[in-house]
């Protein structure tokens, strides 16, 4: 029981961790990855709560789809937030 | 500065809602006499389904899962039709970097295996966890792979419809039949068989599989419009 305990609250301090990182973190492609780990650790504390269908859709949504869509739309626009590089592609593309 | 901020912010709405989580009772009035007990007496016994969640979202409240297959239906289709201007050339997209090697035949080895587990998540919905959603998910998470390895792999979208309208046919074809045996729009009106079998449930097995087919035919569509969108 007391195992179970840590268990749950080392995996919850890992989520809050990895919530932290994602904010503080200018390359948004290691943003994405770190919410992706956020999905990935819920999922395996829905399956220590006795879940598994859940643990299986957050596992197979969390991770796989939603991380890809996040990381098309940076493909799509730009990969690092609010910096020189950064201002000078958007100041181009605005000339075009 | 605007990052503190963010977290602090944060951190106060997260006390503010645990507070409002630990007053709330739950319900738990309604948990000790409630439909629960239905349920999970009447999922094994007259349904014959191992899985409750399975029994619940596909037969005692099937006509919220046709709801909620068509919201999905909308969703897709209108992102493709938002995101359909131009298409890449086959081959000239990648999604940040292009694939090595290594990454290309792994995908190959991986790819069945993936289909294998999505199938199997989706037909032994009634007896394992999982079902239609989670299997259909996964099946499309192998295309993703695929799309992601080979620059030049494709799908064909004619197909993808074909099956997605064929099982959402299905699907609407099978609760109209329990009408016609003189029930409610989706009654179970085949036999259930004996608890724990493959063959048994019903019509719980064919309605997850069908949900299976259109899941994945959705998501696949979807992911290959958003990846081969030209900006």
């Amino acid at each position: 029981m007391i195992f179970y305990i840590i268990l749950i609250l080392l995996l919850l301090a890992l989520m809050v961790a990895a919530a932290i990182y994602s904010i503080v973190q200018k390359d948004l492609l290691y943003a994405v990855i770190a919410t992706g780990v956020i999905s990935l650790v819920l999922s395996v504390l829905y399956l220590i709560l006795q879940a598994p269908d859940v643990a299986l859709t957050e596992a197979a949504i969390g991770v796989a789809l939603t991380t890809i869509i996040f990381i098309i739309t940076i493909r799509n626009t730009v990969r690092y937030e609010d910096d020189e590089k950064n201002r000078q592609k958007i100041s181009k593309s605005n000339k075009k | 500065m605007k990052r503190v901020l963010v977290i602090s912010i944060l951190a106060v709405l997260g006390a503010y809602l645990a507070e409002a989580l630990f007053q709330l009772d739950f319900g738990r009035q309604f948990f000790q006499n409630g439909v629960k007990d239905f349920y999970l007496i009447a999922s094994p016994d007259k349904l014959k389904v191992a899985n409750v969640i399975t029994a619940i979202v596909v037969n005692f409240r099937g006509f919220d899962t046709l709801g909620e297959v068509t919201v999905l239906f909308l969703a897709t289709t209108a992102m493709g039709s938002i995101l359909y201007k131009g298409r890449h050339k086959l081959g000239e997209r990648a999604v940040l970097f292009s694939a090595s090697k290594i990454v290309t035949t792994g995908s190959k080895l991986l790819f069945p295996a993936i289909i294998l587990l999505g199938a199997y998540v989706f037909i032994h919905g009634h007896l394992t966890p999982g079902g239609g959603f989670q299997g259909g998910v996964i099946i499309a998470t192998g295309f993703l792979l695929m799309l992601l390895a080979y620059s030049d792999y494709s799908v064909s979208h004619v197909v993808l419809s074909v099956i997605e309208s064929l099982a959402g046919i299905t699907f609407a074809t099978i609760g109209l039949l329990g009408m016609l045996h003189g029930g409610t729009f989706l009654q179970n009106f085949m036999a259930t068989g004996v608890l724990n079998n493959l063959l048994s449930g019903g019509i719980i097995p064919i309605i997850y599989i069908t949900i299976g087919f259109k899941v994945g035919a959705e998501l696949t569509g979807l992911i290959y419009t958003a990846l081969n969108e030209k900006d």
